[in-house]
């Protein structure tokens, strides 16, 4: 039958070194277990290992070399096969780290199989429509918040009008359908998708359809009451300052916040008052030494309450 | 299920340190049970495969984890892409199974020729 040195590329008279040389070269490239589903490779490795065997050990080297034993040799106790074993759900035991015993969920059945049944997207076969292009744009925190169209640049001399809506937030994915990529060969164009950043305002904050501010009052606004003007995203408007408040007291503006929009009723401004004492001042500092007030209290009482 | 000691009495050239570091690796992982491993069949021919590549391939101790991870998510793809196939035959009428199979065809020979 097969002779062992023709498989293994050796001459008649090789040494055990090269018999160990040839063979390891031959079992890399034709390993069954890293050559899942290669037939091919599998009936080689077979071969390899026969002819390893026999050339590999002196004594069956020297039977075969007097005609005593032909090629195939005595018949190698099956192997174990890894790969049998894979292929089965034995093989879920050694699946893809981090995912349960190596089952899977559907989300990453999706991930999976998503790219191949995407709605006639990027997928194999859907070849009609166009790619979309992924582009991202930063805009301030305003016009995030009040609406916007702005212009983004595209490469070669391109621009593309993109409307924000209002209320947008970071992270959000506008679509613009069609202004993707024209597919050679005709059909539907794809889509730029356009995914939004917002910068961080200097004193607005805003949690969902809030905005929270926080406005600096002066000693006397805040002991005395005031109407101050007051930033909202939509323009200055007039607020009035209770007398006697104090610092972190809150004011509500209602509908101040981010306008009405996606069926979302508009949302409040929080105003957060801040007291500012003020560069340093004599006639405050005397006012202070000799003020006794009338109902001396320890601002701090609630927190040694709770001590 | 077979315990540490009937493995390595049967499996020969391997050495009970290598194969405690390949457990303590992750790389083999047999159930334990009573403060004792029980290898099931595929632990066994999973530890055939590290010696063979090991020891015939001249895969290093350094690239090993490379090949398994990479040997599993092979693995883990084709045992996906069976369940695919018996769900696509189960599910879907003869005839959508043939345009399917036509167009992966055409999809892996564009492949090819690019």
């Amino acid at each position: 039958m097969a002779d062992p040195y023709k498989t293994l590329g050796l001459a008649a008279d090789a040494s055990a070194a090269d018999i160990q040389r040839a063979y390891r070269k031959l079992a890399k490239k034709h390993h069954p277990d890293v050559n899942p589903g290669d037939a091919t490779a599998e009936a080689r490795f077979k071969e390899i290992t026969g002819a390893n065997a026999i050339l590999s050990d002196p004594e069956k080297r020297a039977q075969f070399d007097r005609g005593e034993i032909d090629g195939e040799g005595q018949a190698q106790a099956p192997r174990p096969s890894y790969r049998d074993q894979a292929d089965g759900p034995a093989g879920a035991r050694y699946g893809r780290r981090g995912s349960a015993s190596g089952g899977w969920d559907d989300d990453q059945f999706t991930d999976l199989f998503g790219s191949m049944f995407g709605a006639g997207r990027s997928g194999f076969g859907a070849s009609t429509r166009g790619r979309d292009h992924r582009y991202s744009l930063q805009t301030s925190f305003l016009d995030a918040v009040n609406g916007a169209t702005l212009r983004l640049d595209l490469p070669g001399d391109q621009v593309l009008d993109v409307r924000v809506p209002v209320g947008c937030e970071s992270g959000q994915v506008l679509r613009l359908r069609g202004r993707g990529e024209i597919p050679t060969g005709g059909g539907e164009r794809g889509d730029a998708l356009i995914e939004i950043g917002v910068s961080p305002h200097p004193f607005f904050v805003r949690d969902g359809q809030t905005l929270r501010l926080s406005l600096p009052v002066s000693v006397s606004e805040a002991v005395l009451g005031a109407r101050i003007q007051a930033p909202t995203p939509s323009g200055w408007v007039w607020l009035r300052i209770p007398p006697h408040s104090d610092s972190g007291s809150e004011l509500r503006l209602r509908g101040r916040g981010v306008p009405t929009h996606g069926g979302l009723a508009a949302g409040d401004l929080l105003v957060t008052l801040r007291v500012m004492i003020g560069a340093p001042d004599a006639a405050l500092d005397d006012f202070m030494t000799h003020w006794t007030p009338d109902t001396p209290r320890d601002p701090r009482h609630a927190l040694e309450a709770s001590l | 299920m077979i315990t540490l000691y009937m493995l390595i009495e049967r499996t020969p050239g391997l050495d009970q340190q290598d194969l405690e570091h390949w457990i303590d690796n992750d790389w083999v992982r047999p159930d334990q049970q009573a403060g004792q491993y029980l290898f099931r069949e595929i632990d066994v021919a999973r530890v055939r495969l590290i010696q063979d590549l090991r020891d015939d391939l001249e895969v290093n101790d350094a690239a090993l984890p490379v090949v398994l991870s990479l040997l599993d998510e092979v693995y883990e793809l084709r045992r996906r892409f069976r369940a695919f196939g018996r769900a696509t035959c189960d599910l879907v009428p003869s005839t959508v199974q043939n345009d399917i199979a036509d167009r992966v065809r055409q999809a892996t020979s564009l492949i090819r020729s690019l």
